[in-house]
């Protein structure tokens, strides 16, 4: 009974004890996490933390030996695989950007706007005008509408990155899962994604997964520390900074 | 005084048997000459009386006349027997065993034989050898009393297991006379005594004995005793067949891990499906067999040690042409495995078709050295010398890989690789010579395959290709870059193929194999030993 | 709809494409049919027949394009779905031999006389209907398919293991179809065909027709191909061959899409061995052998996968060199092929069709650079 009660919380994204483990090691140590809806979360650790293994727990990719994970209090995501999980309203976006190359600009993000995605009724059917509305619209928000026919291959690597924001807003998720996104950026660069992740905010959920500070420092929200696959320490960034525990895990070794 | 009287007759009578017995016995000549004479009711007269004599002679003269090899010649209407010898038939003197130079069919007139009389002469040169001093023949002869028991050997047998010094042998002969009492109209409880003897025996000549005894006893208590003498053996039968099973099972199986343990290296490390690699045993198996060649032509003495020499010989022409298929071929295609498997089996294509052109199109013939030759028994059990040194071989390449993965610089670097290629190449291991020295070592191992199969399969140019699919189902059964999974795997398989193959025959059995394997799949898409984490992706 | 849905992929190379099949299953027939044999134009009957071999393959190499030039899905088993569809059109020919058989048996096809076989096994009823076995040429394939790929795609078997399955799936079918109690024929499968729909197989009308009928069905697999990769599933296609993951994380159930082509692209590869069969006038299972396959993706590999034309041009020109060396020097034919594996995977993965539009698009860019 308390389960049930404990699944009608507010949570959006609800995880309780999750344990996974790969041939012994275990990523994944009875982790809970709690994502308010509206929220925005950076979650941070060292290498081997269990970030990753966390995000594939949550998008249907891994299955976990133990725990719940519970996505807007209804929906139990350990019984649903990628494809359920991303329709409930779960985008991911992965550290590399991955389009897809043999298709054109307004292709890709056709083929992430929400709604159609059974095979046979894709066989017949042709873009409708509110999908043409929409996505003309989020080619101007990403201001690519003149290579809107080029294939995505050609695009710049700074180009392809913007047209998988384009492509999150296009998939419109309730929550978005987002792996490393300033790994390999300049200082400037990692400025803007911080913009833009927090424009993303206002309309979605948003958990970020990073090693840099100074990008979580200008994100400037609830930070999650995971260490050997458990939760370290939770609360702003100065707060987990001044932590001894977090300290020694990030400095002591 | 009676009782005197009474010895001084039996000691008469058994004089006058005594004397006529050395009058036969001077007479084998005419004994000889009555087998040839007269109808087949004659020559059973004949027979029983040469038997009779006791005579050492009179074994091998029966043999001959059951197997159809004793004549009597038109020119001189001497008995002689005559072998196969080319064209012609070496002749010997029947009675006297001396060599009678040779002559042909037409020359010669065939003592002919009927079954019932082959019957007869079985069981009576049964009783015949039993005091042979050659303990192989006393053996045999013991097992054909026991397969066509006669009670007139009664007393044959109790003289010969009264003299037997051989334990073993002596056991047969207790044998024999249990299935000969069984025969006879011995007393009950010797029956039963005797049921006990046989139902120890356990085989299936010991099966057919009790069969025969449920059918003929008339004594209701000696019937059910014999039925279940006989649910026992079958039985132990039963036990045996599968003791049997899994050692083909095993056999089969160390065939499918020296196939498959190079798949499992490349396909283990590199991500690319060899399809030339069957091809690569196939050269193997010629390597052995152009070395025998060499070998009868020019150094005969060595040909015992054939399989030895080729050994290192296939291991470097199959490891060097590997070398050469990674650096001329797959190493242009890395990230495309789908494209290493096209290239590939173009490749088997052309190594099929070289073969065919330089060797020709059928099969070539690779002779066994003495140690691989013959078999023995292990309880009920034939195991041949061929198969078992196939298992020991397959076991020590097996062993002799795990230790260069573990204990060699080769070994760490290829582990490296396999584990995390951008981060080894990144320490300063030179991964393309990584490549393609495991690409070698996979491919060479090939060719030890070759050799080992150059002794239980056709050696030609399609040898390879019935390999190429089991191994890969072995390495994925197993797990791939698990070699200890490969080896369970191909066990596994092969004794779940032998299983099979009593019940639905070799070809259903093999599909029903690739069958489970696919269904295995939908269950553990990784293998048996499966590498988890996320480096797998 | 229907109409809209297979005009939506028509470009115009493609319909040129579909009018120069049709050309040639029109006018080769005919000029066989109306000239005189002295006439220099006159097509000889085994020149329609090769051709019409050809068609069969090059339906075959469109088959496979489909789930691997545009799914990703090297399958080694489409020999199998060929061979399939080819026995069920071989079963109505032997029935309809009727009692010419060399033993004269009304019902009894001759090899089931020959293994004294009583009745006529269960599975052989209906297929003196062609109907009948019209229907089993697309459905047997089919639901070969949607059985190996139901299971292999929901368990996510991708790359060299599903090609692996799919042959050894060919593997195990072939050694099934060599055994005589399978009821089809055993070793020797079936041959001396009578007629076809009341039509002598071996008359040069007949050879004509079938010509023609192979070239339809070749123009109408290019249409419905093209309608299928030009529709938005066509786009949803390609993008699960380039990235699997994303697109199951954008929410697309993958195994609905690569099921329906491949059972597609089986039915078609049954089709095409089905007209196949009375062309060459034997069924065996040879048919089935894992070279077969493989031979079909070379087909595809040389023309240029991924596209729709790719595979019609590559399986003519590699089935040309393989009549003509076959004939001419068959000991070098083995070298060839297995040499053409190699050079198109390392030198030409795009096949024939990439090389032009790479001479194509080089040519404009240097008349482009010219004026500026």
């Amino acid at each position: 009974m308390s389960m049930t009660e404990q699944r009608s919380t507010s949570a959006l994204l609800y995880l309780s004890g999750v344990t996974v483990s790969f041939d012994g090691f275990k990523a994944l140590n009875n982790l809970s996490l709690l994502v308010e809806p509206g929220e925005m979360r950076a979650i941070i650790g060292p290498n081997g933390a269990g970030k990753t293994t966390m995000m594939d727990v949550v998008t249907g990719k891994t299955r976990p030996d133990e725990g719940e994970v519970v996505f807007d209090g209804k929906a139990d995501l350990t019984k649903l695989d990628e494809a359920d999980i991303a329709t409930l309203g779960i985008g991911r976006k992965f550290q590399k950007p991955t389009v897809f190359e043999n298709h054109t600009v307004r292709d890709n993000l056709l083929l992430a706007l929400a709604g159609l995605r059974s095979w046979y009724k894709l066989l017949l059917a042709a873009p409708t005008k509110a999908e043409n509305n929409r996505l003309d619209e989020i080619l101007s928000i990403i201001r690519m509408e003149p290579q809107q026919h080029m294939l995505a291959a050609r695009l710049s690597h700074g180009q392809k990155q913007w047209l998988e924001i384009g492509m999150l807003l296009a998939q419109d998720p309730k929550l978005l899962l987002v792996d490393e996104p300033v790994a390999g950026m300049t200082d400037v660069e990692t400025e803007t994604t911080a913009q833009v992740l927090r424009e993303i905010n206002k309309t979605h959920s948003v958990v970020v997964v990073e090693h840099d500070m100074s990008f979580v420092r200008a994100l400037g929200v609830k930070v999650t520390v995971l260490h050997e696959g458990s939760m370290l320490a939770e609360g702003t960034l100065d707060q987990v900074s001044a932590d001894p525990r977090v300290v020694e895990v990030y400095l002591g070794r | 005084m009676f009782f005197l009287r009474l010895l001084t007759g039996v000691s008469s009578a058994l004089a006058v048997v005594l004397i006529t017995a050395t009058a036969w016995a001077a007479d084998l000549q005419t004994l000889v000459t009555n087998l040839t004479t007269g109808g087949f009711g004659d020559r059973e007269k004949a027979i029983s009386e040469l038997v009779a004599s006791g005579e050492a002679r009179a074994a091998p003269i029966l043999e001959a006349l059951a197997a159809g090899q004793l004549y009597v010649r038109k020119a001189d209407n001497v008995v002689v027997i005559g072998k196969a010898d080319g064209n012609k038939l070496a002749l010997s003197e029947a009675v006297s065993g001396k060599p009678a130079g040779s002559g042909t069919e037409a020359e010669l007139d065939r003592v002919r034989v009927n079954n019932r009389l082959r019957g007869v002469i079985e069981a009576a040169v049964g009783s015949l050898t039993l005091m042979s001093p050659d303990a192989r023949v006393r053996r045999d002869a013991a097992d054909s009393l026991f397969k066509r028991p006669d009670p007139t050997a009664l007393g044959a047998l109790d003289a010969a297991i009264a003299a037997e010094k051989d334990a073993r042998i002596k056991t047969a002969f207790q044998e024999a006379r249990a299935a000969v009492v069984l025969t006879s109209d011995a007393s009950k409880q010797d029956k039963l005594a005797a049921l006990e003897v046989v139902r120890d025996k356990g085989n299936r000549d010991a099966l057919s004995v009790l069969q025969a005894a449920i059918n003929s006893q008339s004594d209701p208590e000696v019937k059910a005793a014999a039925t279940a003498a006989a649910a026992s053996v079958r039985q132990t039968l039963a036990g045996w067949e599968a003791a049997q099973n899994v050692w083909y099972g095993i056999s089969l199986g160390s065939v499918l891990l020296l196939a498959a343990i190079g798949l499992a290296i490349t396909f283990g490390t590199m991500g690319v499906i060899n399809m030339a690699h069957g091809e690569m045993v196939m050269l193997g198996a010629y390597t052995t067999f152009v070395v025998q060649d060499i070998i009868r032509t020019s150094f005969p003495h060595l040909f015992d040690a054939s399989l030895l020499i080729a050994l290192p010989l296939a291991f470097l022409v199959a490891g060097v042409v590997g070398i050469a298929i990674e650096r001329g071929i797959i190493r242009f295609l890395y990230g495309r495995p789908l494209d290493t498997l096209l290239a590939t089996w173009g490749l088997s294509l052309v190594l099929q078709q070289a073969v065919r052109s330089i060797f020709g199109p059928s099969n070539r013939e690779v002779g066994a050295p003495a140690f691989m030759s013959g078999a023995f028994q292990l309880g009920q059990l034939t195991i041949t010398y061929g198969r078992l040194w196939i298992v020991v071989f397959s076991l020590l390449v097996f062993a002799t890989l795990i230790l260069v993965l573990r204990k060699t610089p080769l070994g760490l670097y290829m582990r490296a690789v396999t584990q995390n290629r951008p981060m080894a190449s990144a320490m300063g291991i030179r991964t393309p010579r990584v490549d393609a020295l495991t690409f070698g070592l996979g491919s060479g191992i090939a060719g030890l395959a070759g050799v080992a199969l150059s002794q239980i399969d056709n050696v030609s140019p399609n040898l390879g290709q019935g390999y190429i699919i089991d191994s890969f189902m072995v390495v994925v059964f197993g797990g791939v870059g698990n070699l200890f999974g490969t080896l369970v795997g191909a066990t596994a398989l092969g004794i779940v193929n032998k299983f099979l193959e009593p019940y639905a025959g070799a070809v259903l059995g093999k599909i029903l194999v690739l069958v489970f394997i696919i269904l295995f799949i939908q269950r553990r898409p990784r293998g048996l030993f499966a590498l988890k984490g996320r480096s797998v992706e | 709809m229907i109409t809209r849905f297979l005009w939506q992929g028509m470009g115009p190379s493609l319909r040129v494409a579909v009018l120069f099949v049709l050309a040639i299953g029109i006018i080769l027939p005919l000029l066989n049919q109306l000239m005189p044999a002295s006439n220099a134009l006159y097509v000889p009957a085994w020149v329609l027949q090769l051709i019409g071999k050809y068609l069969c393959f090059a339906s075959l190499a469109l088959a496979v394009d489909l789930v691997w030039g545009f799914c990703g899905i090297l399958t080694l088993g489409h020999a199998a779905f060929f061979a399939l569809g080819g026995y069920c059109m071989g079963m109505y020919l032997m029935r309809q031999i009727g009692s010419r058989g060399q033993y004269g048996n009304p019902l009894l096809p001759d090899f089931m006389v020959f293994l004294n076989y009583k009745e006529l096994p269960w599975f052989w009823h209906g297929f003196d209907q062609f109907w009948f076995a019209a229907i089993m040429i697309v459905l047997v394939p089919s639901l070969l398919a949607l059985a190996l790929g139901w299971f292999a795609f929901r368990s996510r078997v991708t790359g060299v293991y599903l090609s692996i399955i799919t042959q050894a799936m060919t593997f195990a079918l072939m050694l099934a179809f060599f055994r005589n109690d399978m009821g089809l024929g055993g070793n020797n499968g079936m041959t001396d065909f009578k007629d076809i729909l009341g039509f002598s197989v071996q008359s040069d009308a007949t050879r004509a027709t079938l010509c023609f009928a192979s070239a339809l069905v070749l123009a109408i697999f290019l249409v419905i191909s093209a309608a299928v990769v030009g529709s938005r599933f066509g786009k949803a296609l390609t993008a699960v061959r380039d990235a699997e993951s994303r697109m199951r994380f954008l929410g697309y159930r993958v195994e609905g899409y690569k099921l329906f082509v491949f059972v597609l692209s089986a039915a078609m590869a049954g089709i095409a061995g089905a007209l196949y069969v009375p062309q060459v006038g034997i069924i065996n299972p040879s048919e089935f052998s894992p070279g077969n396959s493989i031979e079909a993706v070379l087909w595809v590999a040389v023309g240029g996968r991924g596209t729709l034309i790719g595979p019609v041009i590559g399986a003519f020109l590699v089935n040309w060199g393989k009549t003509y060396l076959t004939g001419a020097l068959p000991e070098v034919w083995l070298f060839a092929l297995g040499a053409l594996f190699i050079a198109v995977t390392l030198f030409l993965p795009k096949g024939v069709v990439g090389l032009w539009s790479q001479i194509r698009s080089r040519g404009t860019t240097r008349k482009a650079k010219v004026p500026a």
